[in-house]
């Protein structure tokens, strides 16, 4: 057996995983798809587990107005196949199918996901886009964060001892809502070296009134390329603006670098992932929900 | 340390089995091991190589990743359970027919990751056939005879 010995607990109810988690010395388990394999290594040594499988109630999909509103327990493959994400959030099923693969998506949860804030995954940087906000409850209540504050840093988030993550809310898009994801992958459902994603919204003279520009797998957290979403507001998008843009991107970073890529590589990613996903957003017909 | 055990009962191909197993027990050992079911390989243990992919629920799972105890109460199909005994599954006669396995080690799960992507899919293209096994390292017969195996049945499926 590889992993270190750990006590194990099968959650019947919130409250008993709530509890067991205030008991400290204590993680949730949740699809296990990060945890078991640094627990295989012994990257990980819990002492504790508390398991969250059997929690039916922290897994599905709500509509709540037009907001959708997630179960931390929400499988990956879940939202690739809802008809009310496919509908109102079709960026999500479009980035999912290139997360790991099948069987690693039919397990892996996005609560888990952003727990981990895994600096190259894609949850984390997905909802920093879609500004989502997250439930955390503890025995002592719950609060609500944003996704710009729930990831702190490397492998780091808010959720502090005791709390346990259990709602992502999605707001509603404005209709025609453009998007366009870009991500370089060694291999396919590797993850990524660097991302961008784009969310658009022009007027109907095509004039930018609100951008969102996320990096993902470039610095410790997700990152808002700021400069970039300013340079956008106001303009009619042009070649030369999304060159712009992309070179705003690029200069906004100091990219990591790692054994799979070079802070210089990571660099020219940035801005040539951030113009093809600014193309994308634009070449996509507004009516469009199905996206490119 | 005591190590604590926990009771778990799972159906593993049809069959029911009660065990008493430790926490850290991982389901591809407990299926190898304790079920004597070596048809599920055991590679990376970390989610990587898919040689121990199941079906858990009816669908594609890595066993590696997954703790015995876990799969309290559920449905698991490994390789041993595709066909009768003695006999081949029409995936299974399509990748002898088609050199589809030299070594054998990916076999399993490829076979697994292509039956559950047969059974949500039954008339895959070549493109979805490489992203259902895109989790599924193999090191030696190349992936060529193995996307025409699947799509062979896949044919032969519809044709009958």
């Amino acid at each position: 057996m590889k992993p270190a010995l750990f006590e194990y607990v099968h959650a019947e109810s919130i409250q008993q995983a709530l509890e067991e988690l205030a008991r400290g010395d204590c993680q949730p388990l949740a699809g296990g798809q990060s945890l078991i394999p640094a627990m295989n290594f012994r990257l990980a040594t819990p002492a504790r587990l508390v398991d969250l499988g059997g929690l039916q109630q922290l897994r599905g999909l709500r509509l709540c107005g037009n907001d959708i509103v997630a179960g931390a327990m929400t499988r990956h493959r879940d939202f690739e196949t809802d008809a009310n994400v496919r509908r109102l959030l079709p960026m999500l099923p479009h980035a999912l199918v290139a997360v790991a693969h099948v069987p690693i998506r039919n397990r892996g949860t996005i609560g888990g996901s952003l727990a981990h804030a895994d600096p190259a995954a894609d949850w984390p940087a997905l909802c920093l886009a879609c500004e989502t906000r997250m439930t955390l409850r503890s025995i002592d209540g719950e609060r609500s964060v944003s996704a710009a504050e729930f990831q702190l840093g490397l492998f780091e988030t808010a959720i502090e001892p005791g709390e346990l993550l259990t709602e992502i809310r999605f707001p509603a898009w404005p209709a025609q809502r453009r998007w366009g994801v870009e991500k370089m992958t060694r291999r396919r459902g590797d993850f990524a070296i660097a991302g961008a994603i784009v969310l658009l919204d022009l007027d109907a003279d095509g004039v930018c009134q609100w951008a969102r520009i996320v990096l993902q797998g470039v610095t410790d957290t997700p990152f808002v390329a700021a400069a970039a979403q300013q340079l956008m507001l106001g303009r009619r998008p042009d070649a030369q603006l999304l060159q712009q843009a992309a070179d705003a991107a690029r200069a906004a970073v100091q990219p990591r670098s790692d054994l799979h890529a070079s802070s210089e590589y990571r660099s020219e990613l940035v801005a040539v992932l951030t113009r093809r996903a600014l193309q994308r957003a634009l070449a996509q017909g507004a009516s469009s929900a199905t996206g490119p | 340390m005591d190590t604590p055990t926990h009771e778990i009962e799972l159906t593993v191909n049809g069959r029911r089995h009660q065990a008493k197993v430790p926490a850290r027990l991982t389901l591809v050992d407990f299926l190898r091991e304790r079920l004597g079911l070596t048809g599920t390989h055991v590679g990376c243990e970390h989610g990587i190589c898919g040689a121990c992919t199941i079906l858990l629920q009816g669908e594609a799972a890595r066993a590696c990743l997954m703790f015995a105890v876990q799969a309290n109460g559920m449905e698991v199909t490994t390789v041993e359970g595709l066909a009768p005994v003695g006999e081949l599954s029409p995936l299974q006669a399509a990748f002898k027919r088609h050199h589809a396995l030299q070594c054998g080690f990916c076999t399993p799960g490829m076979l697994i990751s292509a039956t559950a992507l047969l059974r949500e899919c039954p008339q895959p293209d070549a493109d979805q056939v490489r992203d259902a096994i895109s989790g599924n390292l193999c090191r030696c017969t190349g992936y060529i005879p193995i996307v025409q195996a699947v799509l062979d049945a896949s044919l032969e499926a519809s044709s009958s």
